[in-house]
This record gives structure tokens, C-alpha cells and sequence, in this order.
């Protein structure tokens, strides 16, 4: 089960912030949520069943790039902040 | 002609236009007006397209020049959900976080509808980033089912089926991660299938569980999803996960068919009247000389719980990305982690973060063993049980969902809610296709509400759920 204190710390993982009602209303919520899911722990699984997924991956050779610049202007179009084409962000390292 | 051109299903409406019964302009026009006029009240379109004009005279002018040979989309109006990239269009995924977001590119099924000269009439509502089962997780106001506005269409492709249902276009587009094309088919009284998993491209679509979602048709009529699913299947070099027709054998089935029924799946929390139906149309079948007999998936009632807890994992991953840097609702404050957090704060919904944060539980180093590792060793178990089945059978059936379209805010428990899944997510975990058709109806409140019956197939076998449904859609039950 979650406590309140455990859904304060996924919402950290998670980097979203929560009102305290929001947390109380998860918490109890996932009490529920954890109940029904918790059923597959009496699922019992032999090691032979607990194998990779049939997901092929397939790969590809390199080439046949596109032009340099096709999509530079309506991806940057998109940035919330720009600085002609680059990304503006805050600035991350302090030299002091 | 009886019917108005956009009441038409979309062979009929190929074949009006390849008889010069009606041009491209005439049916673009009727479908546009009809959802200019019904969505007021259905809310089924985020936006609604302004005529392209060049795209309308180019269908025209390839029915003239090809006439018969002209591919079965050319100049037929479709309704797109609203995770689907367009090509410089709006693709919101139904949330805040994304409202002004615009596509830079065509998704694969995009481009292949574009190839056929389809046409597009809008976006449509849904829940936000496909995570819901009635479309009132949509952060631009719920959609209603066009047989009772006052209830939800099921979702999460809930504006697609309304879209469909009320006639406002030919056909549709939905994604499916549990069960968002089926649902809502089967609550709207219209076709919905989910592909085998690989069979239709991911790419352009916004990923929500990247080992389960598939785009699918939503459509007026069983023949129709089997056109449209053609069109949109195949196999792309930018998703290594589509396969190729050799990837599963050929499995059509001739003649009479064996159709295996997990009766004690069924005991429990099925409508009455839901059950009536669906043994009616078994009846069906088997006055047909079809088989019915029972089988046994026991791994099936842990399917909702391995899907609960895989498909929030990939979701807490794949939306990870959204973080207002690049694109998307971008907040701006003290410090960049503070931007981060205040974006996601703002621009995801409840549903959205209670999966963002279910996900990072279950994916935690203390829970992984016990719940994640454990539902994908569910899955490998599930995947095997059907396969054996299929030794014995050709399709499974079930009813779509236990009971009808209900009532905006009867589940307000997210557990409620999550059972509206309950038949339709295995086919997500094995990556078997499966459909939902029409099978009757049921009264509530003096409505008469549709119901879906399910066909699932072995990997590969669509053509088996098409002739099943077509053969149900003909005893003309619904």
C-alpha cells in the first residue's frame, strides 16, 4: 500500500507537484488501485513462462540523410523560447 | 439515393462517387455540415477542418482519370483522433499539456490516407493522452454518445465513434491501448478493430503504452474496417515493430468455424440483458452450422491487473518527455527543475498524473519484482494460454463490454472505471487482433443503447474477425 509520504515521493520522481487534497485523494485512491493489481501476486509463474516478450527489433543501415535544415524551422517554431535557431533554457551552470 | 451522403457507409459512398452519383465537393460538404451542425451538442471535434480545396479537386480529379481503380479512400472524409499527427495541424492528445502543439509531420497512417487521396474533416476528442474509457478525461470538455447525450461514448475514441455514430463523417481513426477502439464501437453501435500488434505503424501516433497501442478503423460497417485497415497497415522502416505478411502464416479460415467461448470469465458482472445478446448471437452461429464451445483462458483474470500495471509503466515513461523545454505548456520560474515540475503541473490532468505516478510505483526498485516483472510474466503466460486455445478454435468471443454506454459520472472510482476494460485488454497484453461488432441492443431508461460483441484472433488472422462479424452483421440482430 501507498502512505501519503510515498505519493509525495513518486510525485517527486515524477517532477509534478501536488496540492495536500490531491495527495489525500491519491493516497486513498491508490489503495484501491493497489488492491486490484495486487491479485497478480497469486498468480504463480515458472521460470520457463517468465521469459522476454515475443517483440521482434529490426535494424536498419545508416543513410540517405535528410537535407541539413529541412525541419530546423518548424521544430523551432515549437520552443516555448528561442534564440534564432537554439533552444533557450536557463542557464544550468554557475561560473561563481 | 435514400440515405444523404453522409449517412453513407464507405463502400457505398466509393461507389456513388466512381457512378457520379455525387462528387467529392457534394460529400465533403454534407459531412462537414453535418458536424458543423451536431457538434455543438456532441462535441465529438476538438476542431473541425476548413475545406481544403486543392485536396477536394485532386480526389475529384483522380476518381475521373482512374474511375473504378481509384483507390476505395480517394475523396472520402474521415474523422482523425486527436493523437494522430497531421502535417501542421493541432495534435493536442486531448490535454493541456499539448493545446498548441502542431504537428511537423504526417504520421505513417496519415500518409498512406493521403496517398489514397483521403480527406480529413477534423480531430477529435478524446481522453487526455488515450487514458480513459469515456472520454471525460478529455481537458476540452466531455463527448456525448449520440444515442444518449446523456452518456458518455466510452473512450478512449470516444469522439471517433460519436463522429461515426452521428454520421458527421464517413469513418474514422481511433488508437487502442486496452481497449479505446472496441469500447467506444461497441457503446456507439459502430465497428472497431484493434490490429494485431505491429500490423498498423506507430510512428506519428502519441505514444501512450508503446508494447500495447495500435491505430485501427472505426467504421459504419464491417467491410468498411476491413478497406480502411488495409489502407493503413504495413510494415514501416520508422517502426521496427511493424511486421510483414510473412511475420505470421496465412490463417484464414474456410467454411465453418469453431468459436470458443471463456465461459467462466463470463459469471460474473455481466448485465443480464448483455448476456442475452450475446448468447442470442452464439445462437446465431450456430444455426449457421458454426460451432460454440467452451474454453478455458484462466490467466484471463489477471489480465486487467498485468495491464494496470504495464500500461501505466510505459505511460510514466513515454510522458516523461513532456517536460515544457522543447514544446508543449512551458512554465517559467526560479529554477529549471522548478520549470519542469510547474509545466507538468499545469499541463497534465488528474487521470494523467494518477498513471504518471501508479507507474513510477510499480516500476520503483522496491515494487518492480512484484508487480512489473510479475505482469510481464502474466503476459507470457496469457500469450501462451490463447495460443493453445487457438489450436482448438478459430476466434474467441466475448461481449465487448459487461454492460452499455453508461450514465457521465456514474464512475468516478478509478478502479470502476478501469473494469470497463476488462474483456478488451488481453488482446493489448498478447498482440492479437480483435474487433468489437455490433450485436444488439439493450433498453435503459427507456433508450435503446447498442452493444459490441468481441472477436479475438490468433496474430495475423484479421481476416478471420472480419468474415465472423460480417456473418454477425448480417443476421441484422443489432
Amino acid at each position: 500500500m501507498a502512505s501519503a509520504d510515498d505519493v509525495k515521493k513518486l510525485a517527486a520522481l515524477a517532477r509534478i507537484t501536488l496540492s495536500e487534497e490531491e495527495i489525500d485523494t491519491f493516497t486513498k485512491e491508490f489503495e484501491g488501485i493497489l488492491a486490484y493489481v495486487g491479485q497478480i501476486e497469486s498468480l504463480s509463474v515458472t521460470p520457463e513462462v517468465n521469459r522476454a516478450p515475443a517483440v521482434r527489433n529490426v535494424f536498419r543501415e545508416d543513410g540517405e540523410p535528410h537535407e541539413k535544415g529541412k525541419y530546423t524551422e518548424k521544430l523551432a517554431a515549437q520552443f516555448p523560447e528561442r534564440d534564432g535557431q537554439y533552444l533557450k533554457v536557463k542557464q544550468i551552470i554557475s561560473h561563481d | 439515393m435514400t440515405k444523404a451522403p453522409n449517412e453513407l457507409m464507405l463502400v457505398e459512398a466509393a461507389r456513388a462517387l466512381r457512378s457520379r452519383e455525387i462528387t467529392v465537393r457534394e460529400l465533403w460538404d454534407a459531412c462537414h455540415s453535418a458536424a458543423v451542425a451536431k457538434n455543438p451538442e456532441l462535441n465529438a471535434y476538438l476542431e473541425i477542418f476548413n475545406a481544403d480545396d486543392a485536396a477536394i479537386d485532386a480526389a475529384q480529379a483522380r476518381i475521373e482519370k482512374e474511375g473504378d481503380a481509384a483507390p476505395m479512400l480517394c475523396g472520402i472524409p474521415l474523422a482523425i483522433k486527436d493523437n494522430i499527427l497531421i502535417d501542421g495541424k493541432t495534435a493536442s492528445a486531448a490535454s493541456k499539456m499539448l493545446e498548441n502543439y502542431r504537428a511537423t509531420y504526417d504520421a505513417t497512417v496519415i500518409k498512406k490516407l493521403k496517398d489514397q487521396n483521403a480527406l480529413f474533416i477534423g480531430r477529435t476528442n478524446m481522453d487526455e493522452f488515450a487514458m480513459g474509457g469515456s472520454t471525460e478525461h478529455s481537458a476540452f470538455g466531455v463527448t456525448k454518445n449520440p444515442h444518449d447525450t446523456k452518456r458518455t461514448p466510452g473512450g478512449s475514441s470516444g469522439g471517433s465513434a460519436a463522429a461515426v455514430a452521428a454520421d458527421t463523417c464517413i469513418a474514422a481513426l481511433g488508437t487502442d491501448t486496452g481497449g479505446s477502439i472496441r469500447q467506444p464501437a461497441s457503446h456507439c453501435g459502430i465497428v472497431g478493430v484493434k490490429p494485431t500488434y505491429g500490423r498498423v505503424s506507430r510512428n506519428g501516433l502519441i505514444a501512450m503504452g508503446s508494447s500495447l497501442d495500435q491505430a485501427g478503423p472505426m467504421t459504419k460497417s464491417v467491410e468498411d474496417a476491413r478497406i480502411l485497415l488495409s489502407a493503413i497497415s504495413g510494415t514501416d522502416p520508422l517502426d521496427s515493430t511493424t511486421i510483414t505478411d510473412a511475420t505470421y502464416t496465412n490463417r484464414t479460415v474456410e467454411g465453418k468455424m469453431r468459436i470458443g467461448v471463456p465461459r467462466d470469465l463470463l459469471a460474473e458482472g455481466l448485465d443480464a440483458d448483455v448476456r442475452e445478446r450475446f448468447d442470442a448471437a452464439l445462437e446465431a452461429f450456430r444455426s449457421e452450422g458454426h460451432e460454440v464451445v467452451d474454453v478455458s483462458l484462466p490467466t484471463s483474470r489477471y489480465g486487467l491487473a498485468a495491464y494496470y500495471i504495464v500500461m501505466p509503466a510505459e505511460v510514466s515513461t513515454n510522458l516523461a518527455r513532456l517536460d515544457g523545454m522543447r514544446y508543449g505548456h512551458a512554465v517559467r520560474e526560479t529554477t529549471l527543475l522548478d520549470d519542469y515540475r510547474a509545466s507538468r503541473t499545469e499541463g497534465f490532468g488528474a487521470e494523467t498524473k494518477r498513471r504518471i505516478l501508479l507507474g513510477t510505483y510499480v516500476l520503483s526498485s522496491g515494487y518492480i519484482d512484484a508487480y512489473y516483472r510479475k505482469a510481464e510474466a502474466a503476459r507470457a503466460l496469457l500469450r501462451a494460454e490463447y495460443a493453445k486455445a487457438f489450436e482448438g478454435v478459430d476466434l474467441i468471443a466475448v461481449p465487448t463490454v459487461v454492460a452499455p454506454a453508461f450514465v457521465f459520472g456514474a464512475k468516478s472510482d478509478p478502479v470502476a472505471m478501469y473494469l470497463e476494460d476488462v474483456f478488451t485488454v488481453t488482446a493489448n497484453l498478447t498482440g492479437a487482433p480483435a474487433i468489437s461488432v455490433p450485436m444488439g441492443r439493450v433498453e435503459r431508461d427507456g433508450v435503446s443503447l447498442p452493444v459490441g460483441m468481441h472477436f479475438t484472433a490468433p496474430h495475423g488472422a484479421e481476416d478471420r474477425l472480419f468474415t465472423a462479424a460480417a456473418q454477425l452483421e448480417e443476421k441484422g440482430l443489432y
